[in-house]
């Protein structure tokens, strides 16, 4: 059962308090203060009632007790994203900041500070958020191994091997441009210049 | 020693009141007028609230967004669309964006989850349990609420306790229960009240059904032998009327359950039986997927809907998280059920039907009467996880999409 929310103390140079858990200045300046009171009081409702164990925190567990994320064929890499680099447990504050890769952009032209850090929703961190889903040792290149992993996570066994490994190729041929057989971000960039990132990487809030 | 004996008085004379009011009037099945009168000025009352509420709220009030809207606009595109694509396109890096959206989406808001908490109401019902965001308004209205407080903890309680022991020994009188919680039910279409030798079907919220259905009619129950205190009542209402009792052994047995069902429904003098296909409680805002049990047992179906006005206090019975006392002394202190009962026509199973599609067919029907959403996923998924033929289905999807017609 939800409780009230702790109160939001807007504090001009710290930024938003909530849950206990501070959100530090950049992500105030990345879009967070963007965000209504409303949809942070119903995104944190949202978390509480995932929130199996009631201990501020979700597990990969909690993630995967929505059935729909449960069968999503990339369910478990896009669980995957929320976690930090060897941590088990998320907080608001970290399920915010994922969650923010997926504000539309054009909500930016409201933002006032057009000099601090790039927004989380920016083109660049979206496509950033999406290279990381095929980077499964994060070491900045998708390598043909990768590739093969996702598409395998993604297809099921209705693909055999040898196709599977022909697609990879082709993907990997066509992306490549150092001779690396790896796709770094800049090419990932690069082959994706002409998607429409802004709306298929976007989900709409109501107010 | 005064205080004592004026509290002494105040007792005997409140106790006096009850008997006379609540007690014989009920007895005798006569309404006094009373539960009329109260559930005029609970609307009222509630009314007032509401729009004190609104009044003193700022444009962006978490009030004024309607919980079934939801957080976010979803997209509701299927899988080729999403991808962008004709069948037989080939794979494309972008392809993740559609699974990783739709991932997300299901993070911020999906539809299996809320049917398994209470319903947010838009309103707020002054039971502080179900508003989310109770924000002080004014003293009015935190007095009324104070005396809300004091009237259902100190007089609805204790007279819903004395009328529950003498639901135990007055087992035919359940109108002293349904009165004892306050409760108003509208009965509809009862030409359709299912007969004997028939299987009653209905949706489920709360054990308080069993109470509603059974203050109209007598029901041959079906389901297990509890301990505890659940089994005190089982025990009890056997001495009524015949239920079919079942070990936790037994109920393994599917066959052994059917057989015994289908004789029991072959003697035309039985009660009808009751049974819920949903297999557990659900928030009452869907129905979700009918086990297609008691639909392959045969004899005639009288479906019912049961729909709770979540005005007066939330029915639902969330077994995960409160056990049965706790459940009913939260019903006992909530303003009233009010709950409208609709019976529909028999249905059978047709030519060529199996139970599933006999089941989903039932199902839509008391989805529509009751105004409630109808949903594909299992209720067991309250508990349970998801299968696995789900995301296989889906990978078949995308696999046919980027092979194709054999394009590679």
């Amino acid at each position: 059962m939800c409780h009230p929310p702790p109160a939001v103390r807007e504090d001009e140079s710290v930024g938003w308090s909530w849950g206990g858990q501070e959100l530090g200045p950049d992500e105030c300046m990345n879009g967070l203060d963007l965000v209504s009171h409303s949809q942070i009081t119903r995104l944190y409702s949202r978390f509480t009632s995932l929130d199996k164990g009631e201990n501020g925190t979700l597990s990969r567990e909690d993630f995967q007790r929505i059935p729909e994320l449960a069968i999503n064929p990339l369910g478990d890499r896009i669980i995957n994203a929320f976690f930090p680099e060897g941590e088990d447990q998320v907080n608001f504050r970290g399920f915010m900041r994922t969650l923010a890769h997926f504000r539309p952009i054009e909500d930016n032209e409201k933002s006032k500070d057009v000099n601090g850090p790039e927004p989380l929703n920016s083109r660049s961190n979206k496509l950033h958020f999406a290279f990381r889903l095929y980077d499964l040792d994060k070491d900045d290149k998708i390598s043909r191994d990768e590739l093969l992993q996702v598409l395998r996570m993604m297809v099921g066994v209705n693909i055999s091997d040898e196709q599977l490994g022909s697609i990879a190729d082709r993907t990997i041929q066509e992306a490549d441009q150092d001779g690396d057989s790896a796709i770094s971000f800049t090419e990932f960039v690069k082959v994706l210049e002409k998607v429409d990132v802004e709306q298929k990487m976007s989900i709409r809030f109501l107010h | 020693m005064e205080g004592a004996e004026l509290a002494g008085k105040i007792l005997s004379t409140w106790l006096t009141l009850v008997i006379c009011l609540i007690l014989l009037p009920s007895a005798f099945g006569v309404s006094l007028g009373i539960s009329e009168m109260y559930m005029k000025l609970l609307v009222k009352t509630l009314e007032w609230a509401t729009i004190r509420i609104e009044k003193g709220v700022s444009k962006e009030s978490v009030l004024k967004n309607s919980a079934s809207v939801g957080i976010i606009q979803r997209d509701e595109s299927p899988m080729e669309k999403g991808l962008s694509g004709l069948r037989g396109r080939d794979f494309e890096l972008s392809d993740v964006f559609y699974f990783s959206k739709k991932g997300l989406e299901a993070i911020v808001e999906d539809e299996v989850t809320q049917r398994f908490s209470s319903e947010e109401l838009v309103s707020w019902n002054l039971l502080t349990r179900t508003n989310v965001n109770f924000h002080y308004i004014s003293l009015r209205l935190t007095m009324v609420w104070v005396l809300g407080v004091i009237v259902r903890y100190c007089v609805l309680l204790p007279l819903s306790l004395k009328n529950w022991l003498s639901e135990l020994v007055h087992l035919t009188c359940c109108r002293i229960c349904v009165r004892a919680l306050s409760g108003t039910i509208h009965y509809h279409n009862k030409q359709y009240r299912p007969q004997k030798g028939g299987i009653c079907v209905a949706n489920h919220t709360s054990p308080i059904d069993v109470l509603i259905l059974t203050t109209d009619g007598c029901y041959a129950m079906v389901g297990q032998v509890h301990g505890g205190l659940m089994g005190i009542i089982q025990r009890a209402m056997v001495k009524a009327c015949p239920h079919v009792w079942f070990e936790r052994s037994e109920m393994k047995d599917r066959h052994l359950v059917t057989k015994r069902l289908k004789e029991h429904i072959a003697d035309k003098k039985k009660l009808p039986i009751l049974i819920f296909p949903e297999g557990t409680c659900i928030n009452n805002t869907s129905v979700m997927m009918f086990k297609k049990g008691s639909f392959e047992i045969g004899g005639t179906i009288h479906p019912v809907a049961i729909k709770y006005n979540p005005q007066f206090g939330d029915a639902f019975w969330n077994s995960s998280k409160y056990n049965m006392v706790s459940y009913l002394l939260r019903m006992m202190t909530s303003w009233a059920i009010v709950c409208d009962v609709w019976y529909m026509p028999p249905m059978t199973r047709e030519e060529g039907e199996d139970a599933v599609q006999f089941a989903n067919r039932v199902k839509s029907a008391i989805a529509v009467q009751g105004g409630l959403t109808e949903l594909p996923w299992d209720g067991g998924l309250k508990r349970a996880k998801v299968k696995d033929t789900f995301k296989e289905e889906q990978q078949k999807n995308y696999s046919k999409m980027i092979v194709g017609n054999g394009s590679l």
